[in-house]
């Protein structure tokens, strides 16, 4: 994974150093609230319902388990001693006093970690898939060029003031989308073109929030070297023509949508002709750099333990269903990815104590060389388990509470923080997830209804994804009560789709029924081998709205 | 005419009054006795009159086009490019085309809602001189405008972005 060399940690410290300064001026009155607002959301300071919250940059999801103890002491040091993993990869703080943020900010420097650029109108953290680098399938991995855009967007001074927020992701699978690319403000999928040349399929124009759309492609192949010219010239093209009269309307998506996205293509390509040769043209050795920190860990030449799995499985159902829901096959003969969920009843989704950070930093230390990832599902991965040593993993995940074997099913549920922490929020959205995850108790009959994503966001500004949900739950606020709009048939693979509005809202108290209706009709109309999303594809949102408000 | 600062951390005296659009029906005055900087679009309607005056520089608001001078930007002894509002942002691009693709040289400031915390994007961007609003303490702008002592990427201010230092 990265490491920082003299340059990004020269440039770490001069941040907190700035922001430092910037606190005191705000904190004396020499910067006005308004004049101080974009600089903290930059170093991704909130101010909430109950007190600042703190967003922390995980780039592209990857954690040291050094990186894992750290945020763990900070929880413990100047929070209530937990955290918030985000949809978007990085972590949250509830509960950090404004004055001691820069000391936060110092101590996450230490670790070569920071909060930069994770809210306000500029280039938010670059996401990928969480399995980039140790699956079969992908083009290439991923993350080299997450890091490259990483160091391009940092301090840009051109793009700090956009007339929006601005997120790219990045996907090199072929058959899955786990980063959601086609829901971001630009999605890019590393594909090879016919010469086998790698480069970029650039979509543009993606979002959820009030108005949500799947973004279009803008260009079918970008060479690899052109990324960072073009990128430019997207960006130009929107921080020079977005709409900045009309907050709603001011995200790239509806740029596109006006000009067309032929129109817009057209526009970022005569802006790209006079930049596409200047210095900013990567260079084969400067991704080959980058590269050098991403090469494989020191794995083992092991066969798959494939009979002893076997063994292991029929002796303890609770592991063999386990294996089959929580872990995925590793590109490596012998070795497994293992997904920890945190989404055990109970507890909200994303929330880790300060104590199962540092567990968690232990089992990375133990069983993955050293390193965990944060998927956009708000669990933890660790990509580089050794077959022979699952079982023994699984034994310790239970009491730690991340063994629970319900990745991927309809209590696996994305949820923002919603209106318990966040101001903006119409509505609560743990307390519904909490009591969807009470109803579905039944494992066996969760795994029959198979992978539905539940996802669950407290506003329209959708954290929770819930326009791309296979069931997409809205908080609204109807007269000052809190009401849930549900949405049917959203995805954010590479089949993706914006949910269809199901009807009028329901009340929190409704939701588990309503939802237990929503299930009973695909598993009634679903021929064998369909999933919730095939099924609602194929008989349409009507049969699920008779049910519902019969 | 309050006091610049530049680049370099110098605060100048400024000759240089702002001539605001005249409106709608009204015509441009020009006093005569001072360096002025009327609206871009104004100055190009009326180039013959203006072209070669060292005393009459234009300004361009955030929403126009600075293609317009592209013929003529180095016949103008000074552009300024005004922020409306200090989040604003349109201004830095227009900063960068004028510097790279239409290749002006000489004084490029930043007018409006300049506030010190913004000062280092600016010129890095490729303004050269600031016009604080006035409510800011010029003596704190130096600091400002060296908060960080190099960045990743490519601007106005250096053509090497850091990938490419990195190399060598």
């Amino acid at each position: 994974m990265y490491v920082y060399d003299r340059h990004d940690r020269q440039m770490a410290v001069e941040r907190v150093a700035q922001f430092r300064d910037q606190t005191r001026r705000a904190l004396d009155g020499e910067l006005t609230e308004d004049e101080f607002l974009p600089l903290r959301l930059q170093n991704g300071l909130y101010i909430q319902r109950h007190a600042p919250m703190l967003r922390i940059c995980i780039p592209y999801g990857m954690l040291r388990s050094a990186q894992l103890r750290r945020l763990a002491r900070i929880t413990r040091d100047y929070d209530k001693s937990y955290a918030h993993f985000t949809t978007r990869q990085n972590v949250q703080l509830n509960w950090p006093a404004l004055e001691s943020v820069p000391d936060i900010l110092a101590e996450l420097a230490e670790v070569e970690m920071h909060a930069n650029q994770t809210s306000g109108n500029c280039i938010r953290n670059t996401t990928t898939d969480q399995f980039a680098g140790v699956q079969a399938d992908e083009v290439t991995d991923p993350r080299p060029y997450c890091e490259i855009i990483r160091q391009w967007s940092t301090f840009h001074p051109e793009f700090a003031y956009l007339p929006r927020k601005f997120k790219v992701a990045v996907n090199a699978s072929e058959k899955t989308d786990r980063a959601a690319i086609r829901v971001h403000d630009i999605g890019l999928q590393i594909v090879r073109n016919q010469a086998g040349e790698l480069g970029f399929r650039v979509h543009v124009g993606g979002g959820l929030g009030r108005t949500p759309m799947v973004a279009p492609v803008i260009r079918e192949f970008l060479p690899e070297l052109d990324l960072l010219t073009y990128l430019e010239a997207i960006l130009r093209t929107y921080n020079r023509y977005g709409r900045r009269d009309n907050k709603f309307k001011a995200r790239i998506k509806i740029l596109v949508k006006a000009l067309t996205p032929e129109g817009f293509a057209e526009k970022v390509e005569a802006e790209w002709a006079h930049i596409k040769d200047s210095p900013s043209r990567l260079t084969p050795e400067a991704i080959a750099r980058i590269q050098a920190h991403f090469t494989e860990p020191d794995y083992a030449d092991l066969d798959n333990a494939t009979e002893l799995l076997a063994r292991q499985r029929f002796e303890q159902r609770d592991f063999d269903l386990w294996l089959k829901h929580n872990v995925d096959v590793h590109k490596k003969p012998g070795y497994a990815i293992v997904s920890l969920t945190l989404k055990k009843t109970g507890t909200p989704p994303g929330d880790v104590t300060d104590q199962q950070l540092e567990q968690i930093a232990d089992l990375a230390d133990e069983y993955s060389f050293g390193e965990a990832r944060v998927t956009h599902h708000q669990n933890v991965v660790l990509a580089d388990v050794r077959q022979d040593r699952l079982l023994e993993l699984w034994q310790q995940l239970g009491p730690m509470g991340f063994g629970t074997a319900n990745l991927n099913t309809l209590t696996d549920i994305i949820c923002c923080p919603g209106g318990d922490f966040c101001a903006l929020a119409n509505a609560k959205s743990i307390p519904i997830a909490d009591a969807i995850q009470q109803r579905f108790d039944d494992l066996d009959f969760l795994y029959d209804l198979g992978n539905i994503n539940l996802n669950i966001s407290g506003c329209m500004n959708a954290c929770g994804h819930h326009h791309v949900g296979s069931i997409g739950v809205l908080g609204v606020d109807k007269k000052g009560q809190e009401f849930y709009q549900v949405s049917l048939g959203g995805s954010s693979q590479h089949d993706a789709s914006i949910g269809k509005i199901l009807g009028p809202s329901f009340a929190g108290a409704e939701m588990p029924d309503v939802i237990s209706k929503i299930v009973d009709v695909y598993v009634n109309t679903r021929t064998e081998e369909e999933s919730f999303v095939d099924t609602y594809r194929r008989i349409g949102i009507q049969p699920f709205k008779e049910r519902v408000y019969a | 005419m309050p006091d610049i600062i530049d680049r370099d951390g110098n605060i100048r005296k400024n000759p240089w009054v702002i001539q605001a659009r005249p409106e709608n029906g009204e015509s441009l005055s020009l006093p005569t006795d001072q360096h002025t900087l009327i609206p871009a679009d104004l100055w190009v309607a009326d180039k013959e009159t203006f072209a070669g005056k060292a005393n009459v520089g234009v300004w361009l608001d955030s929403h126009d086009e600075p293609g317009m001078l592209a013929q003529y930007a180095n016949d103008l002894p000074l552009i300024a490019v005004n922020f409306p509002r200090f989040s604003d942002g349109r201004g830095y691009s227009i900063a960068r085309l004028l510097r790279e693709r239409f290749g002006y040289r000489k004084e490029l400031r930043a007018i409006g809602d300049v506030l010190l915390d913004q000062l280092q994007f600016m010129k890095r961007c490729g303004f050269d001189s600031y016009e604080l609003r006035p409510d800011k303490d010029i003596g704190k702008a130096a600091r400002s405008l060296n908060f960080f002592s190099q960045g990743y990427q490519a601007a106005t201010d250096t053509d090497v972005p850091l990938f490419r230092r990195r190399a060598s």
